[in-house]
């Protein structure tokens, strides 16, 4: 039997602001547990909360930034439910009214094409706190540091149709986020969460199958399995004549498998309702001009640019612009070498290699723009060879700085002195009677067997341009 | 002298008759006789007032005193004071020591009042006889077998009986319009968003506003203007400059329309109660007033509305009363659950637990369209009513309950009843309004009031007209016997 | 309106309250007949009327995004029935 899968995404991003939604408390991540838990943050009788404008900042510019319709007025309100670490036993969000209304993001699929990912909304609301189930004594401690950290829960339309689209929206999203600065997008220490909806239905169906929620899912790597899981799991569900039953579960990394929360089975009926301490939040076309106009470039656009002033193809630029830090690593070295699309070939392709072997972020790259435009001016003024510029390359990789004294210390400077490559042209030829034969009998491919070996008594380091012109003119000559 | 008004308090004590001390003193020592009988007050803070009040000595000696400083007062225990037992009237908060100042209480410190102790109160403020709480029912000082109205019933009872120079009350649906009318006080509820709710316990968000108790209309003006103004901590509160509320008191009432609204003018309302408003309108009327009647049509829907409206926020707010934090704790909770149905059970009084589950049954799916949505549909008719009537007049004058006081246990089996109390209170919350109530004369030797509503922010124009009213007529003046 | 048991049960579940098995009765009969003062509110037509949250419109003031309250955690804690290495305790959470 044919099945479809279909995905949507609802993701929590803690935005990076100073202080909490609504209270004047800190929100640093790893602080000891509760000290950063005001009065307002631990439900005290009698206290109100106040809005931070940052949070609102932020969230518009979430939404200009996926095209999104943005909530003139938007309205709080209050979702019930008693919880250990939901000290007011509710929580304050956006129901009916969010923020950011309607949008949307497109992806690169892997065949190269793209597709557009609707956004349903994505509304502000607190986080709550944590509980620390260790033992103490058969008890459980809370922690309420983090309740009442703003949250933007940005929720997908159902068009995800396989776990790789999934995490390929994911990525994007953390690409928006990061451009605009407004989380740190750590989904280790959970500033990026990310709950998936997951249905099956027969390919061709239009109704869509019972859905269950995978909670939590705190890396790229885990939402894919634990879909891909939650997919197989449901499909042999049904064909085993069972039914998917709609529930919340839980993804298990390390059984590589998702198993149902039973304690938060039992339905749960919120009781929403407007929250009475806070007014609608109005903002006028002014505000949303203001913001727009604090936008930075964003990766759609940039991509565009990159493309159209340095020539790139679509998919270097599109990779180079996948995260704020990448693009803005390329340009400082393409700025610094003056030749973009050499700049472009390194980073893709030699520096991304030495980040992924090594699981490393741009941001924690071994070498620094200014070494790797160095390097490559190095090669463009024919101090060094394209080939021989990879031993400086792996020398700075090594913790060495400065690209000359590596030039210098390994003796890679390329010969250039067209004396000495003509020496080192008739030797080759003195030496190899017969494969000059074979080149005078019109047997061209031997051209490759001069230049090797040349290279080789050089060790790498003779001129090629030089090399091969000198060879071809005295090939000929006799 | 403890009878006396806040102002000619003031008076002696910058004509240095007697000092914030002395003054203090003396309403300690009459707590301490009175008290046992009436238990209005649940904490009395004597340390903290006599140091307060040798503060307040030495500010008037320095010569920067204002008019209520050395000024003894009592705070309703739903304002929440630092250092001081806060227990809203509830079991669940019997040990809560609050760690701050309600910005009501800061203020009126800030004015150099001196805070005498903490009033009781029906629990969390849902009554309208003092009988909720959980320290007891309060006796009214006029007739100890009544009750002294709620849910300010204790802040009234002090002030009625002396305890205090003035207090401070809060009121949702009548809280303290109608503990002033069964004692004899003036009692003002001001615009919704006039006062800071920061640090007060709430009860219903949107209906809550706190405001002065009194025994004149020139005191409640006193008192507004150490407690209201815009605080950057509560977000409803309105943002507007100072405002003297005395500055209108003597102004001449010429040419004051005020509406008697027709559905409260029937025949179902009491004879004598009639007869008392009859008499105070042609007061009014004597003093330059001229009367129209006014129609309220949606006003019977208000305690309907309200008894959606307010238990559906209630039920919300009180549920930070988990045993977690703070607060009351059951003993040897099996797990979780049994921790907060136990905690919360324990903790609450029937009519809280009530309320909540009205609240929680209103909000539920299903039923949230029928009752929370409906409630705030009829009020907005509500708030329509008023803002079509005060089109054509500048107040609107009329009972503040249906009678005086009622006896103790009379009414508290009964809960819709009970509810009903308050059917000319309540439509002003549910508008947002000012509201005050005043005394209009006396009944079968107990006091009744009248009620004055006007226009958001009219406070000045209330108390304008109430202080008018009160320096043609003594009923603001009388006494109960104690 | 008339709850019965379930109902109550329902609703004293949502709401976090232990009721006694004996009051259950008492407080059916008494939600009820509040529930039924509540109704008097559907005999009026409001489908032209729009649904009203706040006294007032006015738009939420906003607060700048800093730092304004510092560690009190101890003094908060004493308010605390049950804490432990700065945490408070409640019986064990099941996920």
């Amino acid at each position: 039997m044919n099945w479809e899968t279909v995905i949507g995404l609802e993701v929590h991003v803690q935005l990076a602001t100073k202080s909490k939604l609504f209270s004047g408390s800190a929100t640093e991540f790893g602080a000891a547990p509760n000290t950063q838990a005001s009065t307002y943050d631990l439900a005290l009788p009698g206290t109100l909360p106040v809005m931070n404008e940052e949070v609102l900042r932020m969230a518009v510019s979430f939404g200009l930034a996926v095209d999104a319709d943005i909530g003139k007025r938007s309205v709080f309100d209050r979702k019930n439910y008693f919880y250990p670490d939901l000290p007011k036993g509710y929580q304050i969000t956006q129901l009916e009214f969010p923020t950011v209304g309607r949008g949307s993001l497109k992806i690169q699929l892997e065949n190269g094409s793209e597709k557009v990912i609707g956004i349903t909304r994505a509304h502000i609301e607190e986080d709550a706190g944590k509980s620390l189930h260790e033992d103490f004594q058969g008890m459980s401690g809370i922690d309420l540091n983090r309740a009442g950290t703003p949250l933007l829960e940005i929720v997908s339309d159902p068009d995800l149709r396989n776990a790789k689209e999934a995490v390929a929206y994911l990525k994007k999203l953390h690409s928006i986020i990061l451009y605009l600065g407004i989380s740190d997008g750590n989904m280790s220490q959970g500033s990026m969460r990310c709950d998936a909806n997951v249905s099956v239905r027969k390919k061709g169906a239009t109704e869509f199958g019972t859905r269950t929620e995978i909670k939590n899912v705190n890396s790229f790597r885990f939402v894919e399995k634990a879909i891909n899981y939650e997919v197989q799991r449901q499909i042999e569900l049904i064909e085993d004549g069972g039914r998917v039953v709609q529930e919340t579960r839980l993804y298990d990394s390390d059984k590589d498998e998702t198993r149902s929360m039973r304690s938060k089975e039992v339905a749960n009926d919120y009781r929403y309702f407007p929250e009475p301490d806070l007014l609608p939040v109005i903002i006028d076309d002014e505000y949303i001009a203001a913001v727009r106009a604090t936008l930075p470039e964003l990766p759609g656009a940039r991509c565009l640019r990159f493309v159209s002033q340095y020539s790139l193809s679509e998919y270097d630029a599109d990779v180079l612009t996948s995260s704020r830090n990448m693009a803005d690593y390329f340009e400082e070295v393409a700025r610094l070498c003056g030749d973009a699309k050499l700049s472009a070939n390194w980073v893709t392709a030699d520096l991304l290699g030495l980040l992924n072997k090594n699981d490393l972020d741009i941001t924690s790259s071994p070498i620094k723009p200014a070494q790797l435009g160095t390097m490559i001016s190095r090669i463009k003024d024919n101090t060094i060879s394209g080939k021989l510029a990879k031993t400086v390359f792996e020398a700075l990789a090594e913790g060495e700085s400065d690209v000359d004294q590596i030039i210098e210390a390994r003796g890679l400077k390329q010969v250039t002195d067209t004396g000495a490559i003509e020496k080192l042209v008739d030797d080759v030829i003195a030496s190899n009677p017969d494969q000059v034969a074979q080149y005078r009998a019109g047997k061209d491919a031997v051209f490759g067997f001069f230049v090797g070996q040349a290279m080789k008594i050089s060790k790498g380091k003779a001129n090629p341009a030089q090399l091969n012109e000198l060879l071809r003119n005295k090939l000929k000559a006799e | 002298m403890l009878s006396k008004t806040v102002a000619e308090l003031a008076g002696a004590l910058t004509r240095k008759e007697v000092s914030a001390r002395e003054l203090t003193q003396a309403y300690l020592d009459k707590i301490h006789q009175l008290n046992p009988a009436l238990n209005a007050f649940v904490t009395i803070t004597a340390e903290k007032a006599l140091a307060q009040a040798d503060t307040a000595d030495s500010r008037r000696a320095q010569g920067n005193a204002g008019p209520l400083t050395g000024i003894p007062i009592a705070h309703k225990d739903i304002f929440c004071t630092r250092g001081v037992l806060t227990a809203c009237g509830s079991r669940m908060l019997h040990n809560f020591i609050a760690p701050y100042d309600a910005t009501v209480v800061e203020r009126l410190e800030q004015a150099g009042a001196i805070m005498l102790g903490k009033t009781n109160m029906d629990e969390f403020a849902m009554g309208s006889s003092n009988e909720t709480s959980w320290f007891g029912p309060v006796r009214n000082p006029w007739d100890h077998a009544r009750v002294p109205g709620g849910s300010s019933g204790g802040s009234a009872a002090a002030v009625a009986a002396g305890l205090c120079a003035m207090a401070t009350g809060t009121d949702t649906g009548g809280s303290i319009r109608q503990p002033a009318s069964f004692c004899g006080l003036t009692g003002l509820k001001p615009t919704y968003g006039r006062v800071s709710r920061w640090g007060m316990i709430a009860f219903a968000s949107s209906l809550d506003q706190a405001g002065p108790l009194t025994r004149s209309a020139e005191d409640a003006a006193l008192m507004m203007n150490a407690i209201a103004g815009s605080d950057l901590r509560d977000s409803t509160c309105l943002e507007l400059g100072f405002e003297d509320f005395t500055a209108k008191l003597n102004e001449p009432l010429a040419g004051l329309r005020i509406g008697l609204p027709r559905e409260h003018f029937t025949k179902d309302l009491n004879p004598a109660v009639q007869t008392i408003l009859q008499n105070a309108i042609r007061t009014l009327e004597s003093l330059g007033a001229s009367f129209k009647e006014v129609t309220l049509p949606n006003n019977y829907l208000s305690v309907p509305a309200y008894y959606v409206i307010a238990p559906a926020e209630a039920s919300a707010n009180l549920s930070r009363f988990d045993g977690v934090r703070f607060g009351y704790r059951c003993e040897n909770p099996d797990n979780l659950d049994d921790l907060y149905k136990r905690s919360r059970g324990e903790g609450f009084g029937d009519e809280v637990k009530r309320r909540i589950m009205v609240g929680t049954y209103a909000l539920s799916a299903g039923y949230y369209d029928a009752y929370y949505i409906k409630a705030q549909k009829i009020r907005r008719l509500i708030k329509q009513d008023f803002d079509s009537a005060f089109n054509d007049v500048d107040l609107i004058l009329g009972p503040t309950s249906p009678h005086t006081a009622f006896k103790l246990g009379e009414k508290v089996s009964d809960p819709v009843t009970m509810y009903l109390e308050d059917i000319y209170t309540i439509a002003v919350n549910l508008a947002g309004l000012p509201g005050m109530s005043l005394p209009a004369g006396m009944l079968n030797g107990l006091p009744i009031g009248m009620q004055l509503v006007g226009p958001s922010l009219s406070e000045s124009r209330l108390l304008n007209v109430a202080h008018q009213f009160q320096m043609n007529t003594d009923w603001h003046s009388q006494r109960p016997e104690v | 309106m008339a709850l019965d048991k379930n109902d109550v049960e329902k609703i004293a579940h949502l709401a976090r309250l232990q009721i006694n098995d004996s009051d259950i009765v008492e407080v059916a009969q008494r939600i009820s007949n509040i529930l039924g003062m509540i109704d008097q509110m559907q005999s009026v037509d409001t489908s032209a009327v729009s649904a009203m949250a706040h006294p007032f419109d006015a738009s939420q003031r906003l607060r700048a995004d800093q730092i304004t309250e510092t560690n009190q955690r101890d003094y908060y804690q004493k308010l605390a029935p049950a804490t432990q290495d700065g945490l408070y305790l409640v019986p064990k959470v099941i996920e």
